[in-house]
């Protein structure tokens, strides 16, 4: 892989000193195969000698088998790769390909450009430091322009580079070049971006590439690759207040007790006054450890191990940061969320956030507006689908420290977990904390749950009753209650269809909306063990996700789910209401059981057989389990 | 010199581009082990794995390394590779497992009799998969790099596998700034990268940088080899099966990857040093793993492999 430089053979050590203090730069390259974007990575990696010879003879024999450039060599195969791909001829996910200058060691993120590929590029752009926007000169700033610049600004890439490709076919003209800087400019300010780059070239001929090109004498910019090796990369993350979220407690024995972390942004010293968000307990750093000594300052950027002077209690998930400017920290946001998964983003479906070294319970709110990614234009939207995005609000289980995203990535970017399937299934940027989160307070009452509980001789509990429609949820549920009432427990049920005539009237049988019924009615049992009692809720629930959400929201033990288990066929043959003969001729939409799903649960407290099973010994089963508990 | 301490004097320059890639390799390490319940590192004993045993060490410090290393072994390797791994093992004070596969054993699996593919097979892919589930790890650290090879250029830093350790791309999960999603079902398992953005010329910088011990065979010396089908294979004990009229000859040789002894190319050189190693690896014209002979056989192979559970 020869790097030309003559000084690899006359003097290795002298080499070796120099490229040991050469930069990273990470770039992000967005374009479709048209573009000629697989071309100029493929370019960048054999101007610069990264190619071997035995993969310069695979890719020559390629390039006659498969190439499109008439036998010449297609630098595209270089860089498509999995076997899948090379037959469709696409790219369809994140590669990333390594190769060094004399100045820089570069690491390129190649992301598919297709609008169903957004999720690819956001992800390839979250690590950037600069992006190469690659234009056909002879077709100038199309939609998908727009929208890989759109994406660029949105995940804060600082340097872009307009790459105006294929000039040699449109004769390397100085009007087309100017006509499409022209239509760039304007477009760009109206997102955000001030400040680019744009650069004539021929990837397929090397022009302009790593050295400016006699082709464009009327060009008095720089080429490609000389730009990407002078643009700055690590002076703005230092100059911020210093950010550590801790990774780790490092505790080898009881005299030692470190924070291991990455450090975020701005630098540190023994002696900084830091403090631990979001507790907000002080101390001073007392040293940076590593294997290979103690440091005198660490920066951005580097993994590191503090000690303090004081024992505070800090721990994983919690962030050490400048005394003199600490983040904030909240438990509501507006965000823009990026959906990355073929489930769609369900507002009030809890969801596991991670954010720095954080795992906390989040919900969305419905969408503000989600924008179309080609037009920019703000559209109302109920959920997000896969590669939609939208700006939503977000509601945590606890108050977390955080920066807004333009501020520090690291502390504003933050992914989203499904809980069941484990997928990372969304990820987005904070923007800022809403205010009702920081001047709304908890208010401690000095009566509590237990008190009122006690006074009614009982403990509370959630009775959650799920099933199809027509399982007998409701007749068992009202039989249990009479049960439970006649022993002088006191209760209350929270029947589905009662509740959606008044509280849930605003809802319909959407998946978002099954959702909100769920998340509201679970709220309200929350209330009302609260307060003591024993609630019965009889409800279809049919997701897992909802009934997990609801079982969170209560005390440990509070809350027992009974699977009222009917088989579909049974449901439909007794079908009281008459709903699923409506459903079956698609008067009814939405119908649990016939268009729209049931997860049974796996593990309920109580399983309800209503083949082998009469409605009263359901209920005297459920009653009896239940002062069992209760006394 | 350390990495760590090179930039660290203000108005500190940029950090080197080693020094972010030693500072993400630590932060994978350190995330893998705060979330997973029982992770483990794979260890060859290989170039790559002492590169990785020196992360480990310095993402800890000063704690002990809080995993156990694994050698699936295959009873094959260079005697040289065993003797490094004793002496890791006392210098770096970690806990060490080393596996063999009894089925391999007991029908005395080797490279002679039963060919390169089955013996790689059984020893290795069949090994790895049996040891992960013997000990129950849910994590395993591996020296995959993204610049070995094609198809590792889309190969995420979490590799999550099903509990039949399959790898499937539609369950590989997006991987946004320094965010890894380690949460899995039982009896999921996930690979772990953690130099996945290295590339050859920066594990022997770091080598050279930060004096890390290797096995003496990437170094030349006069050694007996034979050539079969274009390859130097060495001499390295007496269970290697010569052909008839076969005569070992002495020459000057190194290895650039390390494995199994009957299955690793050797290259002539002259090279007895770091930098000349360097030197040579940055002349040379041919990439890595045309030493390794199970690369061959066709086109994508290593994805294919990927898929059945090898690394």
């Amino acid at each position: 892989m020869a790097h030309v430089s003559d000084l690899i053979a006359e003097d290795i050590d002298a080499y070796l000193e120099a490229h040991q203090h050469k930069s990273l730069l990470r770039f992000l390259t967005c374009g479709s195969v048209d573009d000629g974007k697989s071309t100029l990575i493929g370019r960048l990696l054999y101007d610069s000698k990264m190619i071997f010879e035995d993969q310069l003879a695979a890719l020559e024999a390629d390039s006659k088998k498969v190439g499109t450039q008439g036998g010449e060599i297609d630098f595209a195969l270089l860089v498509d790769g999995l076997a899948a791909e090379r037959e469709q001829g696409i790219t369809i996910d994140v590669a990333y390909r390594f190769f060094s200058t004399d100045k820089r060691k570069f690491i390129v993120a190649d992301t598919p450009g297709h609008e169903q590929y957004t999720r690819n590029m956001v992800t390839g752009a979250s690590t950037a430091d600069a992006a190469v926007i690659l234009i056909d000169a002879r077709k100038g700033v199309l939609t998908q322009s727009r929208r890989h610049s759109y994406l660029v600004s949105l995940l804060g890439i600082r340097h872009v580079v307009l790459a105006i490709n294929k000039m040699d076919l449109v004769d390397w003209s100085q009007e087309v070049f100017d006509t499409i800087l022209a239509d760039y400019r304007a477009f760009a300010a109206q997102i955000g971006i001030t400040e680019f780059t744009a650069i004539p070239m021929s990837a397929l001929r090397g022009d302009n590439i790593t050295a400016v090109s006699e082709a464009a004498p009327w060009y008095k910019g720089p080429a490609l690759l000389p730009h990407l090796e002078d643009l700055p990369v690590e002076d703005q993350l230092r100059a911020r207040p210093f950010r550590m979220p801790v990774q780790w407690v490092n505790r080898p024995n009881l005299d030692f007790r470190g924070f291991s972390g990455f450090i975020s942004s701005g630098t540190v010293k023994p002696g900084d006054k830091v403090k631990s968000i979001p507790s907000g307990r002080e101390s001073r750093v007392a040293r940076i450890v590593t294997l290979d000594g103690d440091l005198d300052i660490a920066v951005a950027g580097q993994s590191v191990t503090l000690t303090l002077e004081d024992e505070i209690d800090a721990s994983r998930g919690d962030v050490l940061a400048a005394s003199s400017d600490p983040p904030q920290v909240a438990d509501q946001f507006e965000s823009t969320i990026v959906w990355m998964d073929d489930e769609p983003m369900l507002p009030g479906r809890p969801y596991v956030l991670k954010l720095g070294t954080r795992l906390v319970s989040a919900s969305v709110a419905e969408p503000k507006y989600k924008v179309n990614v080609n037009t920019l234009e703000h559209l109302a939207a109920k959920r997000l689908e896969l590669n939609e995005i939208g700006v939503c609000n977000l509601s945590l289980d606890a108050p977390i420290a955080f920066d807004p995203y333009v501020e520090n990535h690291d502390l504003g970017g933050f992914i989203l977990i499904d809980r069941i399937s484990n997928r990372t299934v969304g990820a987005g940027m904070l923007h800022f904390a809403l205010r009702r989160s920081q001047n709304v307070h908890w208010q401690a009452l000095d009566v509590d749950k237990a008190a009122r509980a006690r006074a009614k001789g009982q403990t509370a509990r959630v009775v959650w009753l799920t099933g199809l429609s027509g399982s007998g949820k409701s007749t068992i549920a009202n039989l249990v209650e009479k049960r439970l009432m006649a022993a002088g427990r006191h209760t209350y049920l929270l029947d589905g269809d009662n509740v959606r005539h008044g509280l849930n009237r605003d809802l319909g049988f959407t998946d978002a909306d099954r959702v909100e019924n769920i998340r509201r009615v679970a709220e309200v049992a929350k209330l009302m063990v609260d307060a003591g009692l024993i609630v019965l809720v009889s409800f279809i629930s049919p997701f897992r996700a909802e009934r997990r959400m609801a079982r969170d929201l209560m005390g440990a033990d509070e809350f027992v789910e009974v699977y009222v288990d009917t088989p579909l066929a049974e449901a439909e043959r007794r079908d009281v209401k008459g709903l699923y003969k409506k459903a079956r001729t698609g008067e009814l939409k939405n119908f649990t059981g016939i268009d729209s799903p049931y997860e049974a649960p796996e593990h309920p407290e109580i399983h309800i057989d209503t083949t082998a099973m009469s409605a009263e010994d359901a209920a005297e089963l459920i009653a009896a389990r239940l002062m069992e508990g209760l006394d | 010199m350390s990495a760590n301490r090179a930039a660290a004097l203000p108005p500190a320059p940029d950090l080197t581009h080693l020094q972010r890639l030693e500072a993400e390799s630590i932060q994978i390490f350190r995330e893998v082990v705060a979330e997973c319940e029982k992770p483990v590192m794979l260890y060859s004993v290989g170039k790559d794995s002492a590169v990785m045993l020196r992360l480990a060490q310095k993402a800890f410090y000063p704690s002990k390394i809080p995993f156990p290393l694994m050698h699936v072994d295959t009873t094959w390797k260079f005697q040289d590779m065993y003797a490094m791994r004793e002496r890791m093992q006392k210098e770096a004070d970690f806990d060490l497992i080393v596996y063999q596969n009894p089925e391999a054993v007991e029908r005395k699996i080797n490279p002679f009799d039963h060919g390169s593919a089955l013996h790689t097979d059984i020893w290795k892919t069949e090994g790895l998969k049996q040891a992960l589930d013997k000990y129950g790890f849910d994590a395993a650290f591996g020296g995959g790099r993204r610049d070995e090879e094609k198809s590792r250029a889309k190969e995420r830093i979490l590799s999550f596998r099903s509990a039949q350790h399959r790898w499937d791309p539609k369950i590989q999960r997006p991987e946004l700034w320094r965010l890894y999603n380690t949460r899995k079902a039982p009896g999921e398992n996930f690979r772990a990268f953690p130099i996945s953005n290295w590339t050859e010329l920066d594990i022997w910088q770091y080598i050279h940088l930060e004096n890390v011990p290797i096995v003496p065979l990437y170094f030349s010396k006069v050694r007996p080899v034979v050539e079969r089908d274009g390859a130097l294979i060495m001499v390295d004990d007496e269970r290697m099966k010569l052909e008839p009229g076969e005569v070992p000859m002495q020459k000057s040789v190194r290895f650039r990857t390390l494995g199994c002894y009957p299955l690793t190319g050797a290259v002539e050189s002259t090279a007895s040093t770091l930098p000349e190693i360097i030197q040579e690896m940055l002349l040379t014209t041919t990439s890595e793993r045309q030493g390794r002979k199970i690369d061959h056989d066709q086109a994508a192979s290593m994805e294919k492999k990927k898929q059945e559970g090898y690394f």
